[in-house]
């Protein structure tokens, strides 16, 4: 069990973090203290051409001097902080959060068509496996990822989230099962500009890991919600699969259902279902994915997680409870319950 | 008449509002009204007492009514998770729509709802002697309806809808009770251990007094409602995973 919600403006109209911090705090009954995590897109305005790492370092010293130097390697430091926090009587400061604005240098990677989010992956990949004491957690451009062990709202005042604003918001609240609750394993997902939050338990977990590794990524979180940004980033941006098809591959209609499908639909699900087999997944869960150009969100086949969305002008909110979507709009045009395995989809007026 | 009592819920956790409850029934309250509901689960858990109506203004959490033994309570707003979980006696009516688990392992009492239920509705009702919970949806319902159910009664509307329920794994493991829809449904869309019958006389009159307090909730002609074509969906064995040990 685990709270989530999303919104996003469609017209970009930019939104504080102050109302889903609330949002998530009512959900509190969905977790259990140990991890909660924001992600906000439109986040750096005056760096929105760099890649915005975000670090947690153990100390900053071995850490932070070997991952400033594969990052000079690699490309150059626009501008580096430590991510402001503020202390709070709940949360115990584990890691120190850092941020660095990045450009990686093309040059160094020949023979790719997307250098940039190539040499990005690579950097993730190496700190988060072979640095100790540093993660990688956030590697978008414009997005930022704030989670921490803690409570929603302990975990929002700690980096004030309200501080931040931007026309796209995840919020996640965890209650953690097969993994230990640690700040890594809070959500949001992130690789490039693909985030994730999710509610349940991807129990393919080992086949989607096999999979998603057999093309190059590293699974690194101790948990199973990282395939989940992977996988969005292998179908969409590699593949580049339409977000309606990247959901039927991961969560795809049963076989008895596609056998009474017309024609065209048929060859459609039969052809995803047997290029993406690895890429199925089983189990409970209400996940939502965002990339800068909008959010979708979907259930497993057969909805073993709750999940509600609402419409109030150009916002679209994807909650685990309606009550949730209420603490931030209380007058909304549409309320529903999406159906299982079908996607919720809100993207940005061109 | 007896006391009423007005509460305003905004950001009071469910404990301390089920507190309140607790002491205001064992005042002698007979009507409580709860102003700006947002979320909060487990309302009227474990509430016992007849004759005790609790108006509930807002959005109810989850939960609602668990264990509740006795009073009405009646939301005017939409209701998150299995609103009349367990429930043993009494009454929830809810003017709007409901979540998934809808009347999760009811044992009694009655559950209207004027709009939709989502997924699992009626799962794991059952019955025993003169205990007998009943699930009435004006609305549609959605996949897994009546699903592993073992006893009670489950009525389906699909009002202002084409099918009353049009998704998978209707009755899906049911070994007791009885769904029934207004309208038809398709053979596909039944679970393991259904079957499709024709509706009897005896079930009509099992389903009339329902269906006329539902009219009378929502403001409907019962008489048009029950000349409606009906169906009735029941086990097609009270061991319908007789033979499965396991899944192969």
């Amino acid at each position: 069990m685990c709270g989530i919600i999303s919104v996003i403006d469609r017209s970009k109209n930019y939104m504080d973090g102050g109302a889903i911090k609330n949002a998530l705090a009512l959900m509190n009954e969905r977790g259990s203290g140990e991890g909660a995590g924001y992600a906000v897109y439109g986040a750096y305005p005056d760096y929105k051409d760099y890649y915005a790492l975000h670090v947690f370092y153990d100390n900053i010293v071995e850490p932070k001097e070997a991952v400033e130097e594969l990052l000079e390697k690699w490309g150059k430091i626009e501008y580096a902080e430590e991510i402001p926090t503020y202390e709070q009587d709940r949360l115990r400061k584990q890691h120190i959060p850092w941020r660095y604005f990045f450009k990686p240098d093309i040059r160094l990677l020949a023979g790719t068509c997307s250098p940039e989010e190539d040499a990005i992956i690579n950097i993730v990949n190496k700190v988060n496996t072979e640095i100790k004491g540093a993660l990688i957690f956030s590697s978008g451009k414009d997005i930022g990822v704030f989670k921490a062990s803690g409570w929603p709202e302990d975990v929002a005042n700690f980096y004030r989230i309200e501080d931040y604003e931007g026309y796209i918001w995840m919020g996640h609240n965890r209650y953690p099962t097969n993994t230990s609750g640690w700040w890594g394993g809070a959500h949001p997902f992130n690789l490039l500009n693909w985030s994730v939050i999710h509610n349940g338990e991807i129990t393919s977990y080992g086949t989607n890991r096999r999979y998603i590794e057999s093309f190059g990524y590293k699974c690194t979180m101790k948990t199973d919600t990282e395939v989940v940004a992977y996988l969005a980033d292998l179908l969409g941006r590699r593949h580049e699969l339409p977000e309606e098809l990247s959901v039927k591959a991961l969560a795809p209609p049963f076989w008895d259902d596609i056998d009474r499908m017309s024609e065209n639909e048929r060859d459609l699900h039969t052809a995803l279902r047997m290029a993406y087999g690895g890429a199925l997944m089983n189990g409970p869960f209400a996940i939502v994915i965002a990339k800068p150009e909008g959010i979708v969100g979907f259930t497993d086949r057969i909805k073993l997680r709750p999940m509600i969305a609402a419409e109030s002008g150009d916002r679209l909110y994807i909650s685990s409870e309606e009550a949730a979507i209420r603490t931030m709009e209380q007058n909304l045009d549409r309320v529903w319950m999406p159906s299982a395995g079908e996607p919720v989809i809100g993207m940005v007026r061109r | 008449m007896g006391k009423t009592i007005r509460i305003d819920a905004k950001g009071v956790h469910y404990t301390p509002l089920n507190i309140m409850l607790r002491e205001a029934v064992a005042d002698g309250v007979k009507e409580i009204i709860l102003d700006n509901v947002l979320g909060q689960r487990f309302i009227g858990n474990g509430l016992r007492g007849d004759d005790v109506s609790i108006k509930i203004n807002g959005v109810a959490g989850g939960d609602l009514a668990m264990f509740m033994s006795g009073p009405e309570i009646i939301v005017n707003g939409n209701c998150d998770h299995a609103p009349g979980n367990t429930m043993d006696s009494g009454r929830i009516i809810i003017h709007g729509s409901a979540g998934d688990a809808t009347a999760h392992s009811m044992r009694g009492g009655e559950v209207y709802v004027r709009d939709n239920i989502g997924y699992r509705g009626g799962i794991h009702m059952k019955e025993y002697q003169e205990k007998r919970p009943v699930l009435v949806v004006g609305g549609t319902a959605r996949a897994f309806l009546g699903e592993y159910m073992a006893g009670g009664l489950l009525i389906v509307l699909g009002l202002n809808s084409l099918f009353p329920v049009n998704e998978r794994g209707v009755g899906s493991g049911i070994h007791g009770g009885k769904i029934i829809l207004r309208g038809d449904i398709d053979e596909s869309k039944l679970g393991i251990g259904a079957k499709k019958e024709k509706l009897k006389v005896e079930d009509l009159e099992e389903i009339r007094p329902y269906i006329k307090k539902f009219s009378k909730y929502f403001g409907l002609n019962s008489e048009e409602l029950l000349k409606s074509e009906f169906t009735k969906i029941i086990p097609a064995s009270s061991r319908p995973f007789a033979n499965k040990y396991c899944w192969e």
